[in-house]
């Protein structure tokens, strides 16, 4: 019956996130003076001379109609949250134009989400693994010496880490392209090639970052688990310390951590965004920064909004799995 | 003093060390007579390090010592600002929350939580992109503040919430002293401790948002930062020329900063846990 009330209240406040942040980003547009169907209008007229002003009218309503502009506000609002949130439609893009905003974001985001999630994944292992080792055997000289890696790394921002693996790795060593592409009509081999090379320098150093935090974490919560009383018992039981590793200190510290790792999930798509565009990696960070060049508002709109709620929905996810994986929870 | 920098722990000292190099440089160096480094051909371009200047000169003739400079105190100057608002307005928020509790209370934690969750790089993203290029340091820091603010609160709430039932506070309380003298003089110490831990976060955190933003090109266009430098010396091709001192100058910086900052604040954590006695 708890469990349920739980549901209910975290599944309220999944919705209310997600209702919030879209309403933001309806309005925010709105209050800036720039209006993007004149800006396209100007496009259009840039690339095919002039117009007459008939049919720059009748372009003008059609483009109004497309982009959600036409009506009250409220109109406008209440059109945009059931085309938007029901049915992922946002227009048409300005700068693929007549292609519309989904279709596209939808071929980008494969690239965004397997490069985010292999290397955060990794990154959860491999951190892991040495933070345990990290904590629970604190006074070696080897975990001092890691930690102090993982925070001389954590701290710096995503964009700076890949440039200076970019500068060094495939500027000065030439061991990569400059800037990533990937072979998309040659042949299974070649894309599957082409997609491993371009994707090793964004990956590393999306995975040098992510293993620094979880090293750090994972060290303070085993050091936390490790001076407990259920701990110092086992050791007087005669328990192999490798028993203790595993079964006491491990099973409690990781509970945290399979949260903490869906809770981390906004922190690597800001990051995956970031790591694309100094690499030229085809996701949607690289689609979002060229739109922003071009002003290609339903484009930016579109790639917001879908992070918006996939970022939610992986907190709400991990907020319910939860319950089920430590009893504790469960119970109380 | 001297007995602080007895207890403190290796980490703390070095990351005093370190923030206050970097104080120095953009908050006392800074005032040094210099000519202004923004403007283009003050000083023969892509000149290397000399005495005169000491990290060389951009393609375009600016020094770069005195743009690192200039840099280092404006990406300070908006991170202390965006922390400063957020602590504030965080600290306020979470100890009326806390306090007075029902229903204002539930309003209050909803829309807190919304802002913990809410991706904050998208929506400053979006907004810098529609003040693309008109944008100033002062909106830049105050959009930052936006998402600076519902962490503090929501921390500052449950400290509220469990120092309302200790014996102290409820003697206060008896003893006739009113919600605010309570707030001003038994909870706000406490509350400050923290605060300071996540002052120097929120500081790091706005920091690299801005050099981000920075290099998507959309912080403003007149500001010299830690993340437009790095931004202008790669759009004019400095990797490429291999005019290291200006590309690396201003990341050598960053991480230097970020890996101090960082120190001072898990060594200051470390610091007060101790000094409690866990």
């Amino acid at each position: 019956m708890k469990f349920w009330k739980y549901f209910g209240l975290r599944l309220f406040t999944w919705a209310l996130t997600i209702f919030i942040g879209v309403t933001f980003i309806f309005f925010i547009p709105r209050m800036f003076p720039s209006d993007p169907v004149e800006t396209m209008i100007g496009q259009i007229q840039a690339r095919s001379g002039q117009m007459d002003p008939a049919e720059k009218a009748a372009l003008r309503k059609t483009l109004r109609v497309q982009f959600g502009l036409e009506g009250s506000l409220s109109e406008q609002y209440l059109s945009y949250l059931n085309r938007g949130l029901l049915h992922f439609d946002f227009g048409p893009s300005l700068m693929n134009f007549p292609a519309d905003t989904r279709s596209i974001i939808g071929k980008y985001l494969p690239y965004t989400l397997g490069l985010s999630l292999t290397s955060t994944l990794i990154a959860w292992v491999i951190g892991n693994v040495i933070g345990l080792l990290a904590g629970f055997r604190k006074d070696k000289r080897s975990s001092k010496i890691l930690e102090g890696i993982a925070i001389a790394i954590y701290p710096i921002p995503y964009f700076l880490v890949a440039l200076v693996l970019q500068i060094v790795f495939a500027f000065v060593l030439k061991w990569f392209d400059l800037q990533s592409f990937i072979l998309t009509n040659n042949g299974v081999w070649q894309f599957v090639r082409s997609l491993v090379r371009a994707s090793i320098l964004p990956g590393v150093s999306m995975l040098l970052l992510g293993t620094g935090w979880w090293i750090i974490s994972m060290k303070s919560l085993a050091a936390t688990t490790a001076a407990e009383e259920f701990v110092l018992y086992a050791r007087y039981r005669g328990l192999s310390e490798s028993k203790i590793g595993k079964d006491y200190v491990f099973r409690n510290s990781i509970l945290t951590q399979i949260t903490a790792l869906a809770m981390s999930l906004g922190t690597v798509f800001s990051g995956s965004i970031m790591t694309e565009i100094i690499f030229g990696y085809p996701g949607v960070g690289k689609l979002l920064q060229s739109a922003i060049l071009q002003s290609d508002y339903n484009m930016i709109l579109g790639v917001i909004t879908i992070s918006i709620v996939a970022i939610s929905t992986a907190t709400l996810i991990a907020d319910l799995v939860y319950p089920f994986i430590d009893p504790r929870i469960r119970y109380s | 003093m001297r007995k602080f920098w007895r207890n403190s722990n290796v980490r703390l000292k070095a990351g005093l060390i370190v923030t206050a190099f970097f104080v120095v440089l953009g908050f006392i160096v800074y005032y040094f007579p210099h000519a202004n480094p923004f403007s283009y051909n003050t000083y023969p371009k892509k000149l290397p390090p000399s005495g005169a200047n000491w990290l060389g000169t951009t393609s375009m003739g600016q020094d770069i010592f005195w743009l690192l400079i200039e840099a280092i105190h404006n990406s300070l100057s908006i991170g202390l600002i965006v922390a400063l608002i957020g602590t504030v307005v965080g600290v306020f928020v979470g100890l009326i929350a806390g306090f007075t509790g029902g229903a204002l209370d539930r309003v209050l934690m909803v829309i807190t939580d919304t802002f913990v969750v809410i991706p904050s790089l998208p929506i400053l993203i979006l907004m810098t992109a529609l003040m693309k290029g008109r944008s100033t340091v002062i909106l830049m820091a105050l959009v930052l503040a936006m998402f600076a603010w519902a962490w503090p609160s929501r921390q500052i709430r449950s400290m509220a919430l469990s120092m309302k039932e200790r014996d102290f506070i409820q003697t206060a309380w008896f003893s006739g002293e009113g919600t605010v003298q309570v707030v001003l003089t038994e909870i706000l110490p406490f509350a400050l401790t923290w605060s300071l831990s996540n002052f120097m976060n929120a500081t790091l955190g706005a920091i690299a948002s801005e050099s981000s933003l920075a290099v998507l090109g959309l912080s403003p266009a007149n500001l010299i930062s830690l993340g437009n430098m790095i931004q202008w010396a790669r759009e004019r091709n400095a990797i490429l020329a291999r005019q290291w001192f200006w590309i690396g100058s201003p990341i050598v910086a960053t991480v230097i900063l970020f890996i101090g900052l960082f120190m001072l604040i898990t060594g200051y954590n470390d610091y007060m846990s101790l000094k409690r006695g866990r």
